[in-house]
Formats: C-alpha cells, structure tokens, sequence
C-alpha cells in the first residue's frame, strides 16, 4: 500500500537526459523553474510548455508516471485555480454575479495561467528525480554548493550532502520496514482501518515504536561501519565517480539559456 | 475436507513499472490433515509472498485460498477474523515488539479478538510457557530481552491466538544451534497439542529432515514438489539444480547405495542412519 508513491522516485532507463551531468540538470532544472516565472503571458508559457513537453519526451519514461505524480498534488492544483478565479477582479463587467461572488474573464485566464505554471512546475521537478539516482543528485548538490568553502562552511556542505544522501538512501528502507512492522501487526488483528481518531491514533502505536527503535538501531549501525571504515567526514575524500561536463551538457545548458532568454524578450513584445 | 486449499494463485510485483517482478505464478497445493510441513526453496522463489497470501495480508488476485473449505475472501470484511484463524510469524519477528511489558505484548493478539481479560490471562501464561519463557520475563520490558527471548516473545504473541494453521517464516534465523533446536522443539510441540496444520519456511535441510512431515518446494515462484519429506529428499539432484541441497546425511546414505550397501528407505537423520548401519554390520537382514 505504500508503494505507491511516486515522487522523488527514480527511474532507470537509457535517454539522453539520464545520462547527462546532474548538476547540469540541477541547474537546468532551477533555470525552467526561473523561465516560469518570467514567463508573463500565454505565448511564452506555451513555449515553455513546448520545451517541457520535449524534454519529458526525451526522458523516455513513460507519461503514465508524470500523471502519477499529479494524481497526488491535484486538489492542491485545483484550490489554487479556484481561488484565483474568485478572487480577480477585472476591468469589464464580470461574467457572473451572485451575491459578493462575481467572476471575471481576467480571472479564468488567471486560474489556467496558473494551473498550467505548477503543472509545469511539477513535471519538470519530477523529471528531474526520475532521470537522477539519489546518490547522483546528492553529489552533484554538493559539487555545486563547493564555492560556500570560500565563507568558511567547506565542512558543512560534505555535512549536508552526507546527511542528504543518507536520508534518501533510507526512505525506502523505512518504507519496507513499516510496511512488514503493519503487516506484522496486522497478522496479530491489529485493526487501523476503522474507528474513530482517537482509535486510529492508538493504533499506530504498535508500528511507531518499532519503527523508531529499528530506526535508532540502524543508525548505529550505520555510525559504527561509518567509523570502521574510517570516515572522518570530507576532508582529503575522493569521488568513486568523477563527474565530467560533455558536450551534450554544455548543449542542453544553452537550449535552457535560450528559453529563458527567448522567454524575457517575448514578454517585453505587446501580446498578440 | 481440506483445512487448507491454494488454487491457481499468481503474484506479480509493481505492475507497470520498469521493477515488475512475477512474485508466485499458479501456485496450487491442497493440505487435508494436520503435520508439520516445511516450504523450502531458494531465496526470491516466493515463499515470503506465498504466505502472505494464505491470511490474506496480500489479496488473492488471480487465484484463492481456502481455510476449512471457505474462501479467505468470500467476506472482505472478516478478513481480519481469517488472521486469527491462520497465524503469521515473520521473519525476525523480535521488531514487532512495541508494548511496555512481555506480558502485555503478547496479549496483543487475544486482546484483538475480543476475549475477555481472564482467558487473555489465561492465554499469555500459556504462550509464555509453551516457548519457555518464564514468568519474571513476563513482566520485563520486550527491549531488556535477550535476541533469543525476543524471538520467544514474539512468536508467543502469534501462538496465543490458537490459530489452526500456524505459519513461520524461518523462525529460526540468527539463532545459536541450541536455540534452534529449543524453538523447533517449541513448534513441534504446538502441532502436537494443538492438533494444528504448522508451515515452516526453513533454509536449514537438516531441521527440516528433523521436523517435517511434508515438504514443499518453491522453484522461480512456482510450486516444484510437494509430498513426504522422504519422497522430496529423494529427489536430491532435482533439489540440487534449484539451488537447494539435501540434509549431509542423506547424502551419504544416498552414496553408501551407490556403492552397494543395502540400506533401506526412510533414514532422514542421523540416528536412523546409525541404526540402519549398526543392524547391517551386526549382521542383521537387509531392509528388515
């Protein structure tokens, strides 16, 4: 029952963009999100939805799994549209009027405008986390974070980015263990799908607390074959896999630049 | 009458995605009176998932299972009352514990079905007892165990349901040869007093030579062999291309009858083996 959740989920298989460099796709990925934002009308939105269309395309994942991912974010989706529409005001005369409710086209436009920003928004961060294994993308976070070595934190970013590969390296551990802790307990008649909330409450109780002490015991583990194989954080620490910037790279970097510069220009043209 | 009945059971693992992985394909088997039988098999051939199936933590989708000759899911509802029917004890069942004492552990299970306080009371010294555990540990914290008493423990909680049919899954993984043998011995005993159907997934060949009655075989998630353990340990180089080997005993004894000893059918360990020899070099009658 657990296992279906999606996002931030990686997903092999063999494109272009699994295999280009994932600080480039990081930085790729921030600038779409800055192109988003820039983009102030529905010509340069619809460019920009025309180069995340393409993209997802060369993922070659399936689109199934970018409609997964908004399966779990669509009422969020829909208040925002929702809100957006009640809450513009226009300069014609609105298009419905009841009460202190009234509708305006300038509010409808609004409502997609926006829906088709997180949309966006959403399906490029997600192809992000398909295309890039956790430990790639925690690499590539803290060969970007480096120049903070200048202000002193070189220590901190190997910190971060340790405790970020760790953390994600146990969200699916956790995930199996809590679903073999339920399913455990379930195996002895625990009931959690029935009841009020307080009912419900209690009996999470019996996955809670082995999870935490399994939790607690793992991480020592983890702490002592750290210091067994001794880690003394990342000073003097060599990559097994060096990351080099290809050609392809530098390409899919200035294809970027150009939707955002393509983007800035087109919003300073009058709308057509 | 079958107590329990597998029909035509089929699992496939993330349908849809790149790590889809067919879990147990038709799997059938049907076990009409009670005993001990071992599921053995290599590691991924779909044991975990096949008890899974049998109290119903996984739906059965193609495929069913009957208990006492009534469909697990006829009645979606009761599911919960099939798992008090057919108890599950996991691998490693020591992390389940979560309670603040022993006692109150493995009351969980009674306390779930709804029985009153004194025969849940009644239940947990019994439990308690038919592992060994004994009434000081009762009233310790699950966590200040030893491994081997959590296991107890753990198991404990499972038994005081009295289920019918009692499945483990490698109970005795992790544990020191003298454990293991006490546990066996634990599980053997409950099939006995209780009259119950006990399933035991097992990678030790020799506990399963020592305990079970009947053996069955998992191969690449499908069912390979299924029959008394004898009949299945004789079919040692079937066994040995599934990745599984036969108990060292019965290997040489399989030898000696290649060379030409007369031993007769039925050695499973090693005392029989003893006996066996003993009789022939003493000059008694083959196969007597």
């Amino acid at each position: 029952m657990l296992n279906n959740i999606t996002i931030g989920q990686y997903f092999p298989a063999k494109s272009v963009i699994h295999r280009a460099d994932p600080r480039i796709k990081i930085l790729v990925t921030l600038l779409l999100i800055v192109t988003l934002f820039m983009a102030g009308n529905f010509t340069t939105l619809l460019l920009c939805g025309g180069f995340t269309i393409l993209s997802i395309l060369l993922t070659k994942i399936p689109l199934k799994m970018y409609l997964k991912t908004l399966k779990a974010i669509w009422m969020i989706l829909f208040f925002t549209a929702v809100l957006n529409v009640f809450y513009s005001t226009g300069e014609g005369d609105p298009l419905f009027k009841w009460k202190f409710i009234s509708i305006y086209s300038e509010g409808i436009e609004r409502a997609v405008f926006i829906a088709i920003r997180i949309l966006l928004l959403l399906i490029i961060s997600s192809a992000l986390t398909y295309t890039t294994s956790p430990s790639e993308l925690t690499d590539a976070i803290e060969r970007l974070l480096k120049p903070l070595k200048f202000i002193g934190l070189g220590g901190a970013v190997h910190i971060f980015a340790m405790m970020m590969s760790i953390a994600l390296r146990f969200i699916p551990t956790l995930i199996e263990e809590t679903d073999k802790i339920m399913s455990a307990q379930k195996a002895r008649g625990a009931d959690m799908e029935s009841g009020g909330l307080l009912k419900r409450a209690k009996a999470l109780i019996p996955i809670m607390v082995p999870l935490l002490s399994s939790s607690v015991r793992r991480a020592t583990d983890l702490a002592e074959a750290m210091e067994c194989r001794c880690y003394n954080g990342g000073k003097g620490r060599t990559k097994l896999k060096q990351l080099h910037l290809g050609i392809r790279d530098w390409l899919i970097l200035f294809f970027a630049a150009l939707l955002l510069t393509a983007v800035i220009v087109l919003n300073t043209l009058p709308v057509i | 009458m079958s107590i329990l009945k597998v029909e035509g059971l089929t699992y496939i693992y993330g349908e849809g995605t790149p790590f889809r992985i067919a879990a147990i394909t038709d799997v059938n088997f049907e076990i009409n009176s009670p005993g001990l039988t071992a599921i053995i098999g290599h590691t991924g051939s779909g044991k975990s998932t096949l008890i899974q199936h049998l109290n119903g933590l996984i739906k059965t989708e193609p495929g069913h299972v009957f208990v006492d000759d009534v469909d697990i899911w006829a009645n979606e509802k009761e599911i919960r009352d099939v798992r008090f029917k057919v108890g599950l004890v996991f691998q490693y069942p020591e992390y389940q514990l979560f309670e603040e004492t022993v006692e109150k552990d493995i009351a969980f299970g009674p306390r779930n079905i709804g029985l009153d306080e004194d025969e849940i009371q009644q239940r947990v010294v019994w439990a308690a007892k038919k592992v060994g555990l004994t009434d000081e540990l009762l009233k310790k914290s699950p966590f200040e165990l030893s491994g081997g008493e959590k296991r107890r423990a753990a198991i404990a909680g499972v038994l005081a349901m009295k289920p019918s049919v009692l499945i483990l899954d490698e109970p005795t993984a992790g544990l020191d040869p003298k454990g293991r043998d006490m546990l066996l011995d634990c599980i053997v005993e409950y099939q006995k007093s209780e009259n119950a159907v006990v399933l035991l997934v097992s990678h030790s060949m020799e506990d399963v030579a020592r305990v079970a009655d009947n053996v069955l075989v998992m191969n690449g998630g499908r069912l390979a062999m299924f029959g008394k353990t004898q009949e299945v340990f004789s079919r040692g180089k079937e066994l040995e291309k599934m990745g599984l080997a036969v108990p060292s005993i019965m290997k040489i004894v399989s030898a000696l009858r290649e060379k030409g000893v007369n031993l007769p059918d039925g050695i499973l360990n090693v005392t029989d083996a003893k006996d066996a020899l003993l009789h022939l070099l003493k000059g008694g009658e083959p196969n007597a």
